[in-house]
């Protein structure tokens, strides 16, 4: 197997693109990474997207975005796992390089959600919760970690302001991202005040639904000094699943899939989490934040809100979480996100973070569909 | 935009329902209490109320500060979300119940909640052309809202009416006006339809926001002038945060939007939004200030207009009740009552 490199970023902001469909985010994201690696074509495009049949009326993403994005006639496929699609296109995009049959890959993360009224697109999310037993009793996933992060407050004895440092990390980080959806920080009492979601998910617990799309161009490592002056290796890739509906976790409140998969990440990179110098980890509540940094072994089982309340979250803390301001602040476009994970964490090791920049050369990102039934894990080397 | 004859308002007349529905019974009905609310309250109509019976005496206070004899109008024409026929015009029924008929031109409009500044645009060129001496322009509603829908919340009912006349008969006289319009989906309804559909954010930055400051910084270039040149600016109100923030986005400050923002105690009344507003600020108004008034209305556009208050408004503000009379004069109702007024339980 060959070692996988990337040559190329691109990203679109995030946020309400009211005047660009779909196809034209797609577009400007995959230029911009082609732009960014210096090439015009590709052997293969794996395109990670959730929603785009609900609420666009659009399938068959492979073909149309490499026939909108000018690469006619190549290997096209979308690819999809809840919230985690972008990373598992990612993934494939991986193993299509690492396997040897594809030499230049271009990864492209794509989600259209304010296209739709709020109602329509939070029912379309709540497809990757299980469909017979979650949301046909109409659960959504906003409700489904409440239920989760109303759980861990009694277990962990916990209280929801427990949970404010994640929401307040993520959006100072996100003042200095420009590609950010909310570029305003927040206090303590606005997220205290904030009104509730899906009690005791707070306005301020829950990451934004929105559109955008990102990109990158993946080639064998071997050849990745001759096209780009910074590229970034990948020295892992992994893969793990759970069962789908919450009840059927083995402990619901540890996620045994990101933990298998970010598992596999460390075996194949052969590190711990003590060498990982920053994770853009699924914020996509911030109940999901704490239980991320419990299943990847940086704090203990109930204590990974005490280790945002410790600092140790934010960017001179020990595990930098949401460089970017994460799915909080940046905005989750749920298929793009992963993709968007992977290029804000290139762009850390590569030393074009700006004001946000963290120092270390190890990076870690990880992307979950649902309330944990996917996980997908990369690690990434300057 | 600007008729060869010098135009402006000489009358003007408000009108607002008494009843008032609190959000807090809306958000109690629909969210057991925890939701936000966009406005104070809204006003209500009463059972026998509707936008003929509405704009007849709104009309009716623009003519007793016009002082014109409703013969002398030449066109009366009704704006509204909410005529209360699809074919049979709102604007004859007024027309004949201010003594206005036969010898006028009629016609309803239609142009969501800009509709009443549509006919007043159309008032001034008719005047304007001196094809009329007067006209009046009506915006008025008695709007539906969806019940649990976020509309709800404001969809309200009033509006005022303007006798548009020559600038030598006028209260305030025309400056120039300007309409924005482009084809945004923002807000609608089919005819089988009985309540709207509207697109959420869509509403916001796409459609009310991009019509109205495209309205007015048009207008404004046109006429050379800067918002520090007016005394008081009115928006189309949907809701609180709307007006305030077209306001700080144009560079508008909080005292001049203050006499004309209406909607915190009444509530959204489509056509007669600003149309209301404008006549709070006319109730008040000062001989040489300068007037904004910018509507919007869903579909989309804006129609800006800049007036100059004359000598005569000191004599005719009190020659019928004040919009702020209207707006004090409140019997607040719960969510029963206000569902039983508004028709929305029915018996079959």
């Amino acid at each position: 197997m060959r070692e996988v490199s990337i040559v190329g970023i691109g990203q679109t902001k995030a946020g309400e693109h009211w005047e660009r469909s779909m196809r034209d985010l797609a577009v400007d994201a995959i230029s911009a990474a082609l732009k960014d690696a210096g090439l015009e074509s590709a052997d293969a495009l794996y395109v990670g997207n959730m929603l785009s049949g609900e609420l666009t009326a659009q399938q068959h993403l492979g073909a149309l975005v490499a026939d909108w994005a000018g690469l006619e006639g190549i290997e096209a496929v979308r690819v999809e796992g809840a919230d985690a699609s972008g990373a598992l296109a990612v993934r494939q995009g991986y193993l299509g390089v690492a396997s040897g049959l594809q030499d230049i890959v271009v990864v492209c993360g794509v989600e259209k959600t304010t296209d739709a009224d709020a109602e329509t697109a939070l029912a379309a999310w709540s497809s990757a919760l299980d469909a017979e037993y979650e949301s046909f009793h109409g659960v959504t996933v906003s409700a489904m970690h409440g239920l989760l992060m109303r759980r861990y407050m009694h277990e962990f004895e916990v209280s929801r302001e427990d949970f404010a440092p994640f929401a307040l990390n993520a959006h100072k980080n996100g003042v200095n991202n420009p590609n950010a959806m909310f570029r305003s920080a927040i206090t303590a009492e606005a997220f205290v005040k904030g009104g509730m979601l899906a009690d005791p998910i707070g306005m301020f617990d829950a990451a934004p639904l929105c559109d955008g799309a990102a990109a990158v161009v993946l080639c064998p490592s071997d050849r990745a000094g001759r096209i780009a002056s910074k590229p970034v290796r990948v020295r892992a890739s992994g893969v793990a699943t759970d069962r789908l509906a919450l009840h059927s976790r083995r402990d619901p409140l540890f996620l045994q899939a990101a933990y298998a998969s970010a598992l596999k990440a460390y075996q194949q990179a052969g590190v711990g989490p003590s060498d990982i110098k920053l994770f853009e980890l699924h914020d996509s509540f911030t109940v999901m934040a704490a239980l991320s940094l419990e299943a990847c072994g940086f704090a203990e089982r109930g204590k990974g809100t005490r280790l945002a309340q410790e600092g140790a979250i934010t960017l001179q803390g020990r595990i930098p979480i949401s460089t970017m301001g994460g799915l909080k602040a940046r905005g989750h476009a749920v298929g793009a996100t992963g993709v968007y994970q992977i290029v804000e964490l290139a762009l850390q090791l590569r030393g074009e973070a700006g004001a946000n920049q963290v120092s270390g050369s190890l990076g870690m990102a990880q992307n979950i569909g649902g309330s944990g039934a996917t996980a997908v894990t990369h690690i990434l080397e300057a | 935009m600007k008729p060869a004859r010098d135009v402006g308002i000489v009358g003007y007349g408000a009108y607002v329902p008494r009843y008032r529905l609190p959000a807090t019974e809306v958000s109690r009905v629909w969210m057991e209490g925890k939701a936000g609310l966009p406005v104070e309250e809204k006003s209500v109509p009463g059972l026998d109320e509707d936008t003929a019976t509405m704009a007849i005496e709104a009309a009716r206070n623009a003519l007793a500060r016009g002082g014109i004899a409703p013969r002398d109008l030449r066109a009366v024409w009704v704006g509204s979300e909410s005529h209360p026929y699809a074919v049979k015009p709102t604007s004859t029924i007024v027309a004949e119940a201010i003594g206005a008929t036969p010898r006028v031109s009629a016609g309803d409009w239609e142009f969501a909640c800009k509709a009443g500044t549509e006919a007043l645009q159309a008032a001034f060129g008719l005047v304007g052309s001196h094809m009329a001496d007067y006209a009046l322009a009506i915006g008025m509603d008695t709007a539906q809202g969806r019940p649990g829908d976020a509309l709800e919340y404001t969809a309200a009912a009033g509006g005022a009416a303007y006798i548009v006349g020559p600038r030598e008969n006028s209260l305030a006289y025309l400056e120039g006006s300007y309409s924005y319009v482009t084809d945004t989906p923002d807000f609608f309804r089919r005819p089988y339809q009985h309540y709207p559909e509207h697109g959420g954010r869509f509403t916001g930055e796409p459609a009310y926001f991009k019509h109205t400051t495209g309205s007015v910084h048009a207008l404004l270039e046109e006429l050379g002038l800067q918002p520090s040149d007016f005394a008081a600016a009115v928006f189309h109100q949907p809701n609180a945060k709307f007006p305030q923030r077209a306001a700080q986005l144009l560079g508008f400050d909080k005292d001049q939007i203050k006499l004309g923002l209406l909607s915190p105690k009444v509530g959204n009344v489509y056509a007669g939004s600003c149309l209301l507003g404008l006549s709070a600020v006319l109730d008040e108004a000062k001989p040489g200030d300068r007037i904004l008034l910018a509507s919007f209305g869903s579909g989309a556009g804006s129609d800006a207009f800049s007036f100059v208050v004359t000598d005569r408004v000191t004599e005719r503000q009190a020659l019928a009740p004040k919009t702020m009379a209207y707006i004090a004069r409140r019997k607040p109702v719960d969510y029963a009552l206000y569902a039983r007024y508004r028709k929305k339980l029915q018996m079959h």
